[in-house]
């Protein structure tokens, strides 16, 4: 709404308005600043962090505010509020923090215009004119810059977690041993399935060992890719030993009522190992007698 | 284009090229397992590694060429399925316990021979 009025006739007082505002906002750096830093200590934010990290953080935030305010460019500030995000997401900071700090901020300057111009209602009016749209157009960056740098670095990291917690190993030739720790779920499941099946054919596998004494329960879902995934794994002409079932996982992968026929399963990983080089040596697939 | 039968010792090899129609899935399957007996084969491979998809009448088509094969003497392999048709596979409504695979040819060649080994000081 302020905006329509801000494009009216008077662009160019709108320009001189918003340079006005910013010699203003210039001016009274100090005093802002503190103010700002003060409520932020009072409103119990940003409490990871020291009196003077804040108050140097916040400068920077306060000079890139300004300078946005006068170009009407955002880029420099969302540059500045990824890095500080990059800088504050590990040390626990949430989302609702940084929003509220900017909203403190875009609070503590509005004031202090209405302190300022109080005597002059129709300036004030359209100082807030220049500033509001300013105002908010900022505070909607550094939110999205801080909630986008969360999202990527929660991607980084499941991305992480997913390769670290399936690594599939060749013992020897033709051999695999695919170790699974943790939770798993249909989606890791899934994509364990498929780096299983790639694995097999980049490395010609014969027998892979596939040890899930790290899990500690499967659902019915879960059971079922794990059949699957043997399944498939002998159509490309594998053999799966599985090892170290707990017995939770063995009776829910009985209640399935599987054909476990087709699954090879051995107590522990030494002797998964064990009948491995034996399905090697005797170069033998277990299939073959049916 | 249908599927070339190549023979090396008693040894049927069908190679498929691309992905087959229905139409020519049956031919295959006529004429392996026809071939399995005019030529006293004792195994059969059918190289799928040519082939991006495989549906579910393929799968029970090439089930019925192993089952037919063995019915008339030879033990058949299927080889090179790719891990994506592998994972499609497993989810068909269609039970290929009956089906031998192999990684490859090499492989299947090898398997064969082994078990003609055997056969052959078992006497059985």
């Amino acid at each position: 709404m302020a905006k329509t009025k801000a494009e009216q006739p008077n662009t160019q007082s709108d320009g001189d308005r918003l340079a006005e505002l910013v010699a203003y906002l210039r001016d009274k750096r100090t005093t802002l600043r503190e103010e700002w830093a003060r409520r932020i200590t009072e409103a119990d934010l940003l409490h990871v962090m020291s009196a003077e990290e804040i108050f140097s953080e916040i400068t920077a935030v306060y000079d890139n505010y300004v300078d946005a305010l006068q170009t009407g460019s955002v880029e420099t500030l969302q540059e500045y509020a990824r890095d500080l995000s990059e800088r504050i997401i590990p040390r626990g900071v949430d989302t609702d923090e940084v929003l509220g700090i900017v909203l403190l901020l875009r609070d503590v300057l509005a004031r202090s215009l209405f302190t300022e111009y109080l005597s002059n209602p129709t300036l004030l009016n359209d100082i807030l004119d220049a500033y509001e749209p300013a105002a908010n157009r900022i505070a909607v960056t550094v939110g999205v810059s801080f909630v986008d740098e969360r999202e990527r670095v929660i991607r980084e990291q499941q991305e992480s977690i997913r390769e670290l917690s399936t690594p599939v190993l060749q013992v020897r030739e033709r051999l695999l041993i695919l170790p699974i720790i943790g939770v798993l779920d249909a989606q890791r499941a899934r994509q364990l399935t498929e780096q299983l099946l790639g694995a097999i054919q980049a490395n010609r596998a014969k027998v892979v060992v596939m040890d899930i004494t790290g899990v500690g329960t499967v659902d019915v879902a879960v059971a079922n890719h794990l059949v699957q995934a043997v399944e498939a794994s002998r159509l490309m002409g594998a053999t799966v030993v599985i090892t170290g079932l707990s017995s939770r996982i063995a009776q829910t992968i009985v209640d399935l009522g599987v054909d476990l026929t087709m699954m090879k399963t051995v107590g522990d990983l030494q002797g998964g190992l064990e009948e491995a080089e034996r399905l090697l040596s005797a170069g033998d697939l277990p299939v073959e007698g049916l | 284009m249908d599927v070339p039968i190549l023979q090396q010792g008693d040894v049927l090899i069908a190679s498929v090229q691309s992905d087959l129609s229905d139409m020519q899935v049956t031919r295959l399957r006529d004429e392996l397992t026809t071939l399995v007996g005019s030529s006293r084969a004792t195994g059969v491979v059918v190289n799928v590694s040519g082939m991006d998809v495989i549906d579910s009448f393929t799968a029970r088509l090439l089930r019925s060429i192993a089952e037919a094969a063995r019915m008339r003497g030879a033990m058949t392999y299927v080889v090179g399925i790719r891990p994506e048709v592998a994972i499609a596979l497993v989810h068909f409504d269609v039970d290929l316990a009956p089906l031998q695979t192999a990684l490859d040819l090499d492989e299947a060649m090898h398997l064969l021979r082994q078990r003609r080994h055997r056969h052959a000081s078992n006497g059985d």
